[in-house]
This record gives C-alpha cells, structure tokens and sequence, in this order.
C-alpha cells in the first residue's frame, strides 16, 4: 500500500535530522519519506529559495529521486498544478513523463496557467447520477481528462478555469466555466 | 520497402466460428478450443499439423499458451501480441510473415470468450490510466463518447447519422441466421434508446455476447491442396498513436489514415477494387470514422455518406455483411470476426447476405479507445 504523499508538502518548513536527511514536521519521520524518495524531490528544489535551510544531502545528485508521476502528485497535494515543459524545445508535455513528443528529456516543472477550453466531452449516465467527463485543452495547448463539477455540461469550445478539488479519493484539478461562456 | 514482398504469400485455407451470441456452460478456452478444431477441420488438416499459434483474448494474460496447452499442440513459433480488438488483423501480416520466413507451415489465429453468459459486462484486463483515474471514466464507451463529441461539434455530424450507421448494421444482421440482434429496429427506437454516454445511447454501443473464432493460414503454395477457394493475403498495415484517449492527437481522426495506405498500397488495390468493407463497429461513430480515415469518403463527411442507407443492404457500399459488432457478435475483441465474414463472402458461402461477385475485402481492426488501428486486405484467387 502506497503511503499518502500530503506530508510532502511542508518539506517547506522541514529541518534536518541528525543524518542531514528532511525531518517532517508533521510526523517527524523522515524513511517513509525516504522510502518515497520524498526528501529531495524536485518539488523541493522547485520551491525553496536559495539558502534555504533545508540542504540536499551530501550525496545528492541531480538525477531526480522519483518519477514525473509521483512528483506530479506531490505538487499536487501541495495545492500546485504544474505541466513539465522542456527547457530546450519549450514544448509542453501532459500527462507527466519523462520524455517530450520531440524526444526532448529536459522537462522540468512549471505553473499551469490554468486556463484553456473544452475540447470533447461527454455525460456518463447512470441509475444513481450522471456526471461528465471532458477533455481540456489548455492554452498551453496539452490537454488533459477533467470535470466540470459544476455543470451537467458544457459546449464544446468553452473557456473553463482550473482549480484543485478536494476529493475523497485525494486532490484533482477540475474545471469551471468562465464568466460569460456558462451552457 | 513497403512489404509487397508479403502480398499473396500466404492465404487462409480454414475458418470457423464457436458459440455466437449466447453459449450457456462454455468457458472462454472451450469455445476457443471448438472453433480451432473446427477450423483445422475445415482445412483438412490435423491439430498436429499446426506449427504457429497466434492468439489474444480478454481473459487469458497469455492466451496463446493456454490455447497451446487447450489443443495439445507443439508450436515453433508464436505470437500473443495484445494491441486490442485490432490484434487478429496484426497475426494475418505476423503469420504471413513467419510462414514466409520459414519459422512455421501452418498457422493457427484463434480467440475466444464467454463474456456474455459469465458475468453480461465487457470483460478488460486494461490497466486503469493513473492520470485518468480521478474522473471515473466508463472506458471504453467515454472515450468514444468523447470522440463523437468532438465530431458532432467540429463537422455538425447527428445522431441521426449515428442511427443509420446501427439500422444498416441491423438490416444485414436480418440477412444472418448467426447475428445475434436480429428484429426490427427503427431511427426512432435508435434515438430513444436510454443515453449511456452522451452522446452515445444503447443502441449506438455494440452487443456484449459470446464467441469464438480461429483461421488457419498455410503459405499460398500449398493453398489449392488443401481448398478450392483459398482466401489470400493481399495487404497489411498498421498505426498506433496513443494507449489513453488523452493523447489522442486528433479525437476526430484515427491513425486508419496510415494503416489504411499501407495496407492498399501492398495489396495494390485502390478503393474502387473493394467488394466489401469490414469496420470494427464497437459503436456507431467508428464506422463513420474509419469510413472517413480509409479514404472512402472525406474527413467530416462520414455522417452523411451514411444516410439514407448507403452502407445497408442494398446501398453503395457494402460495410459489416454480418450485422457488426452492432448487431451479429462483439464478444469483446471483435477482430476475427471482420476476417470470419470476408472469408465467407469471398468464399460465396454468406447465403443470403452474400454480395455479388465478392473478390476483394478490405478488414479494419481497432483497438483500445481508437488507438491501434490495423487494416488487412484479403482476395480470391482472381485478385492475385
């Protein structure tokens, strides 16, 4: 069983244990974090400032210590919605991965605008509720599968905006309507 | 290098089908086992002759080795490469190819599976898309909700040509005693059929039913030993853009637009050639995308080169003789049944759907959520 990632987002506020490792602060434990590679994740450097006084590990490398999915997650349970984009084609890549259509692998993580249209959807209808599943196309022009909680639908083409949803089974990004383009 | 070295090196001298529609007590594996020995059967052969097995199911991880150990054969090659529904129309080009080579002298394609009386609900051993997960698709009928949506949107196609596409697949499945969904079926009852996934109903799904199926294929060299009518192997080609409906570049275009050319172009035939065209209708919009990706019509006009009956009995253009995975038999991975019906066309042993003169048929098999798409072209001798 895969232990939650929620905890890597104070890594923010987190100080060293005795090894040099990332003490959490909420448990205080720093292997499952280590287990999960949570410590020197690139949300880590991403977000901390220069002489920040959590410091890699001496045997840190840049080689990253999870994948684009964990990663994704983990920013996402930080209440961040990043896409990667490669440093030298600029090319956006979605779903996370570590190689770009163009066969690019320098992807690092950026902020989505979170801004972009409905490309297809469609209404799952069932005896106990419908609700819909789109495709967005962001105006980074990557597209990703979503809901718009809000709406029983929404015609194709419509601005929608993004925002992180608590939901039972962990955080989402879904979708709503932008002002003026409501179904 | 196109592989026109393939075309006609191999033909298929056996085919059967197993357990249509509904087979009460059978087991996935028992109605593959039955329509294989049926099949070799057919080709005069003996299951001891078979020395390639090629196979794919819903429910076996690795079928090809149940179905070894099923019907106790000792095969030197095999393949049980799963690319999905489409994955039949990749052993005709594999087996041609390893006969060919060499590596085996009679090859057996099989599938099987009794999705229908086990449980009546697609079978998948489809991985779950991480990155989809939190949206609770219905796969694969939202991602084909999704497509139709987008072509409805960007090409103004209707639903009502969405029911031609289901009452031409029922008018042929009237002329097939082993159709599944037979009876009268109206535009109305199409449109009124309850909503699934908009904008897909019921009706515009394909059946979930029981059904196997096997060809054997010798090299064409052999062929006329074994039978008068040797189905030959013109063409094949195939194409895969993507495994999740999310990176689909093009919700309205498959990639039948390369599999499609190359498949024809080792044939060496050109539309106008075809007698019958077999699309993988596991539901209405397929037909009307793969109608327009394989260049029978232009892009977007799908929708209405299906009205008015043009692809049912009687119309321009033969589509689906045997009914469909609409309305014959969709037991899951639909592939091998396409081949099942050119077979009997090509053979004129269709009854009362045979079309005239049939010589050439072209066999579209997908895959996934439109992601592996595989055409195979198959002829009479006179097509060699």
């Amino acid at each position: 069983m895969r232990r939650p990632l929620v905890h890597l987002a104070v890594t923010k506020t987190a100080t060293l244990n005795p090894t040099g490792r990332v003490m959490c602060p909420q448990c205080g434990h720093s292997k499952v974090h280590r287990y999960l590679g949570a410590d020197f994740l690139p949300i880590t450097a991403f977000e901390l400032p220069r002489g920040s006084p959590v410091m890699p590990s001496p045997n840190q490398t840049d080689a990253p210590k999870t994948g684009p999915q964990a990663a994704y997650e983990a920013h996402l349970a930080a209440g961040r919605f990043v896409i990667q984009r490669s440093k030298s084609t600029g090319e956006y890549v979605f779903w996370p991965r570590g190689v770009a259509e163009s066969g690019a692998v320098d992807l690092e993580w950026v902020a989505a605008k979170g801004t972009g249209f409905v490309y297809a959807i469609t209404v799952t209808r069932t005896r106990s509720g419908s609700s819909n599943v789109a495709l967005i196309e962001l105006d980074e022009g990557v597209r990703l599968m979503s809901t718009l909680p809000d709406v029983e639908t929404a015609p194709i083409g419509a601005r929608v905006q993004a925002r992180i949803e608590q939901a039972e089974a962990g955080p989402r990004v879904v979708f709503d309507l932008l002002e003026g383009d409501a179904a | 290098m196109s592989g026109q070295n393939l075309r006609g090196k191999a033909a298929i001298v056996g085919m059967a089908t197993a357990g249509m529609g509904e087979a009460h007590g059978f087991s996935a594996i028992e109605l593959l086992g039955q329509a294989a020995v049926a099949a070799v059967d057919d080709a005069g052969l003996k299951l001891s002759d078979v020395d390639g097995v090629f196979a794919s199911t819903s429910s076996h991880l690795f079928a090809t080795m149940s179905a070894v150990e099923y019907l106790g054969l000792k095969p030197r090659f095999f393949d049980s490469t799963n690319v999905g529904g489409s994955s039949f129309e990749l052993y005709l080009m594999q087996a041609t190819m390893a006969l060919e080579a060499g590596l085996c002298d009679v090859a057996l394609v099989c599938y099987g599976s009794n999705q229908r009386t086990a449980g009546g609900k697609l079978v998948s051993m489809s991985e779950p898309q991480w990155h989809e997960t939190p949206y609770n698709p219905r796969h694969p009928i939202t991602a084909y909700g999704l497509a139709a949506s987008r072509h409805m949107a960007e090409y103004g196609t209707t639903r009502e040509q969405l029911a031609d596409v289901a009452l031409a697949a029922r008018g042929w499945a009237n002329l097939n005693p082993e159709a599944f969904a037979r009876g009268p079926l109206t535009k109305d009852d199409v449109l009124s059929s309850r909503m699934v996934s908009d904008p897909l109903t019921k009706a515009d799904c394909c059946l979930v039913t029981d059904g196997a199926a096997a060809c054997v294929l010798v090299r064409a060299d052999r062929a006329k030993d074994l039978t008068d009518k040797p189905v030959y192997f013109l063409g094949a080609g195939a194409a895969n853009s993507h495994r999740s409906i999310v990176a689909m570049p093009d919700l309205t275009t498959t990639c039948a637009t390369e599999s499609g050319p190359r498949a024809m172009e080792m044939a060496g035939v050109s539309h106008q050639d075809l007698d019958l065209v077999m699309l993988y209708d596991a539901f209405t919009i397929n037909t009307i995308l793969f109608l327009e990706d394989l260049g029978f019509c232009p892009k977007g006009e799908g929708g209405r080169f299906v009205e008015d009956g043009h692809i049912a009995p009687g119309g321009g253009l033969a589509v689906n003789t045997n009914g469909g995975g609409l309305s014959c038999v969709h037991p899951g991975m639909y592939g091998l049944f396409l081949i099942a019906e050119a077979v009997a066309q090509i053979r004129g042993a269709a009854g009362a759907r045979q079309i005239d003169d049939c010589q050439l048929a072209l066999c579209h098999g997908n895959g996934l959520v439109l992601s592996s798409q595989i055409t195979a072209v198959l002829g009479s001798e006179a097509t060699l």
